[in-house]
């Protein structure tokens, strides 16, 4: 407070007591007027409220009693008698002096305590020194630690009415700390009986602050009487069981719907403020078998899920089926996040590989290098685990038949050092694991010789080069002129094939010739639990891997032809062959006269199963059919249903594989 | 744009102290004596009254009331000067339509703090 509005104050104080003689004068006369009292006590107040803002704490502490007095006398308690008067123009002039005096201590002198003892005795009713509270409004109690509280701000209706603002207290809220907030609109009423000067809106606020709960309730504090707040520490027993409890005591009626809200919000917000905290302990590792047991679990939970569902769906209860449907999201939400956490990187397993490399190219005597791309591409464990074989297989093959001996090399005009590239990449719901050699590439006419001679196909056989490559894939096929330690034992390309078969991925070739080959591996993110089709033929229910399946269509036939035996139908203008899965599996009853066709993209090209209807998506989780089962190609599995009954997993690849064979 | 407060108080050394602060916060003021005179100066942008409780001719009370009861500036957020001392008259500028109010005496920081309450 600077020196300028000090001297205001001095100048406008003795304007004041002036004024304050004057009317206590004119009171001593008319001791009646009210009027007069008034002015004596606006005199008195703006002396003390003013000398306390500019620091002149005598005055106040001093004035503070006259104040107190005349706000008696108008009230009525206190009488005026010429004694008051007397003392109160004494009282006026030892203001004076302390004006007029130099800034000084807060005290009451020895003059001025002379003066109220007589205002004490004449009133006996002037309270004891020093009652001087000086309470700020917006002091914030700081506390060290951030802690949260849950706030409820529910304000009367006419809130608007007295100037109030609630969307600038709540913003005020939010300067305070971490806010989460949620309004509630119910109340809002329809918009014809919708008064304009009215607040509907009642909120919910988690608030996560170092200033502590005084801070928060000063943001009120001018609305304290026109609206219910409260504020409780947040994270303690909560007045509300959050979610899935909390809809079931909604429907009861136990809690209302913005409570449970609340409850829900201040949850979040919660979490929110512990992940920050524990955003540092970055990984935890967990016992393989852990995880395992984890996937079986929640291979259960969708199971028993898809019944839920299932019987929410039948009984015809909304309630029950957006129950149903809630778990639905958070049983897919729980499959999503539990398999991302059996993803690995694939990098571990290339790291191996590179060992594998050194050391075949240093027993060939052909020096190698592997370079790897896409380490961090993540792969289900069981995935990884099971691409190991193949991938070492391949790469063999790669040092062994693809790469030229290092003089050949030379040669050619090639680095005597020959490059196997290893890389993997997402594509969709797969992952791409391409092994490439800068080699010889595949030496067609050998291939085709070989072919020819182990009776794979006849000499006259017209083929693509694409088809030819792809001859080496066949089983029984080895193409190594002589069979080496390494490999070409003749299982080679066709062990390959298998391992990549059991995961259900595919695998392709591509060469070039004088420039390499490259193999490519497409295998499935996981095999725990798949996305498949589900669809009924005979009674029966099957699971179609989504993966497989391109789309469905919908086949009007007329007299059935060919029992058991491929037909071909239209799919825009191409025809593609299809069997009725009710005839392959040899199901009873007659097809329906419409049936549904999948058309299923497979090695064979596009294929087509016709099934009595498609049920609709499903999320399948694997199991294997046992061991007495084993041998049985078409059905690479089984899932349970919803309903508790049991559906096999169809091998799409295998099956028409067979029936091609068949035809 | 910056936000018109209008002070309204009968000790000069108050509204100058407000005055002086709120200027060098930023903001445009208007002095009024009391409130009749606060009335007579209500016009065009106003964005905040902070008026004394106590003064000659029409109180802070009366003053707020006539606010509240105006047509353009019935919303008008109401800042009111009390004393510790006088909870009787708190009451009654509540129950008159205030928004808000000042313990005197009060410091340029509280000043503001409340400013930035009501105002935004």
């Amino acid at each position: 407070m600077n020196d300028r509005h000090r001297e205001a104050y001095r100048e406008e104080a003795a304007e004041l007591l002036v004024e304050l003689e004057v009317a206590l004068l004119e009171l001593e006369r008319q001791p009646e007027d009210t009027e007069l009292v008034g002015r004596v006590f606006r005199a008195l107040h703006t002396i003390k409220g003013s000398g306390a803002m500019f620091g002149f704490d005598a005055i106040v502490n001093f004035t503070h009693h006259l104040e107190t007095v005349f706000d008696g006398v108008r009230q009525g308690r206190i009488a005026v008698t010429p004694a008051l008067t007397g003392v109160t123009l004494e009282a006026r002039d030892h203001i004076q002096t302390l004006v007029g005096s130099p800034l000084a201590g807060g005290g009451v002198t020895e003059s001025g305590a002379r003066i109220l003892d007589r205002l004490r005795t004449i009133t006996s009713s002037v309270p004891c020194a020093d009652s001087q509270p000086n309470e700020g409004v917006c002091e914030p109690a700081v506390t060290s630690e951030a802690s949260s509280y849950r706030i409820r701000f529910d304000p009367a209706p006419d809130i608007l009415l007295n100037g109030s603002n609630p969307i600038l207290l709540l913003s005020e809220l939010g300067g305070l700390g971490d806010l989460s907030l949620m309004a509630h609109v119910d109340r809002i009423p329809q918009l014809e009986k919708i008064d304009l000067e009215k607040c509907y809106l009642h909120w919910d606020a988690v608030l996560t602050t170092a200033a502590g709960g005084n801070a928060i309730r000063d943001v009120f504090i001018f609305v304290e009487d026109q609206a219910s707040i409260v504020i409780e520490p947040a994270g303690a027993a909560s007045a509300v069981q959050p979610p899935r409890i909390g809809e079931l005591m909604v429907a009861r009626g136990d809690v209302s719907p913005d409570r449970l809200e609340a409850a829900l919000l201040e949850k979040q917000h919660l979490e929110r403020q512990r992940h920050g905290k524990h955003e540092a302990a970055a990984t935890l590792r967990v016992p393989a078998a852990k995880l395992d047991n984890l996937v079986n679990i929640v291979g259960e939970l969708v199971t028993v899920q898809a019944r839920l569902s299932a019987f929410a769906l039948g009984c015809g209860d909304p309630e029950a089926a957006s129950i149903a449907e809630e778990v639905e999201r958070l049983s897919e939400l729980l499959r999503e996040n539990t398999m991302s956490i059996r993803m690995l990187p694939i990098g571990e397993t290339f790291g191996r590989l590179r060992r594998l490399v050194r050391d075949l190219s240093s027993d060939l005597g052909k020096p190698a290098e592997l370079v790897t791309e896409g380490n961090d591409t993540e792969l289900d464990k069981t995935v990884i685990e099971q691409l190991s074989d193949p991938l070492v297989h391949l790469i063999r093959n790669a040092v062994d038949h693809g790469l030229e001996s290092p003089q050949r090399r030379l040669e050619l005009g090639k680095p005597a050092t020959g490059k196997i590239r290893l890389s993997a990449s997402h594509e969709g719901a797969f992952v791409l694991v391409r092994v490439a050699d800068d080699g010889a590439g595949l030496n067609r006419q050998a291939i085709r010789a070989r072919a020819v001679e182990r009776g794979l196909i006849t000499a006259g056989t017209a083929l693509t080069d694409q088809e030819i490559d792809g001859l080496i894939l066949a089983p029984g096929f080895s193409t190594a002129d002589q069979v080496t330690e390494i490999s070409g034992r003749g299982v080679g390309m066709d062990v390959v094939k298998g391992g990549i078969d059991a995961l259900r991925g595919s695998l392709t070739v591509n060469s070039r010739p004088g420039a390499g080959a490259e193999f490519t591996l497409k295998i499935p993110l996981t095999l725990a639990i798949i996305d498949g089709l589900l669809v009924e033929a005979g009674g029966e229910r099957f699971v179609v891997p989504l993966s497989n399946v391109s789309e469905c269509i919908e086949l009007l036939h007329g007299p059935q032809s060919g029992a058991g035996r491929q037909s071909l139908v239209t799919v825009r203008g191409d025809l593609v062959p299809y069997i009725a899965l009710r005839e392959r599996f040899s199901l009873a009853g007659d097809r329906p006269p419409i049936e549904q066709v999948i058309i299923a993209d497979t090695r064979d090209g596009k294929f087509g199963l016709a099934v009595d209807h498609v049920i609709g998506g499903h999320h399948t989780v694997v199991k294997k059919l046992g061991n007495l089962y084993r041998q049985i190609e078409e059905v690479s599995g089984a899932t349970i249903l919803g309903d508790g009954g049991i559906a096999l997993i169809l091998d799409v690849d295998k099956l028409v594989a067979g029936a091609v064979r068949n035809s | 744009m910056s936000k018109t407060v209008m002070t309204v108080d009968d000790s000069a050394s108050v509204r100058q102290m407000i005055s002086f602060t709120l200027r060098g916060a930023g903001y445009e003021v208007i002095e009024a004596v009391d409130g009749i005179d606060a009335l007579g100066r209500l016009k065009g942008a106003v964005h905040l009254v902070i008026t004394d409780l106590n003064m000659p001719r029409m109180d802070g009370i009366e003053l707020i009331r006539n606010i509240r009861a105006h047509s353009t500036y019935k919303y008008l957020p109401v800042i009111m000067l009390t004393t510790e001392s006088h909870d009787a008259s708190k009451q009654a500028g509540k129950a008159a339509g205030a928004t808000g109010w000042i313990v005197k005496p009060f410091n340029t920081q509280q000043l503001l703090a409340v400013l930035k309450k009501v105002l935004g």
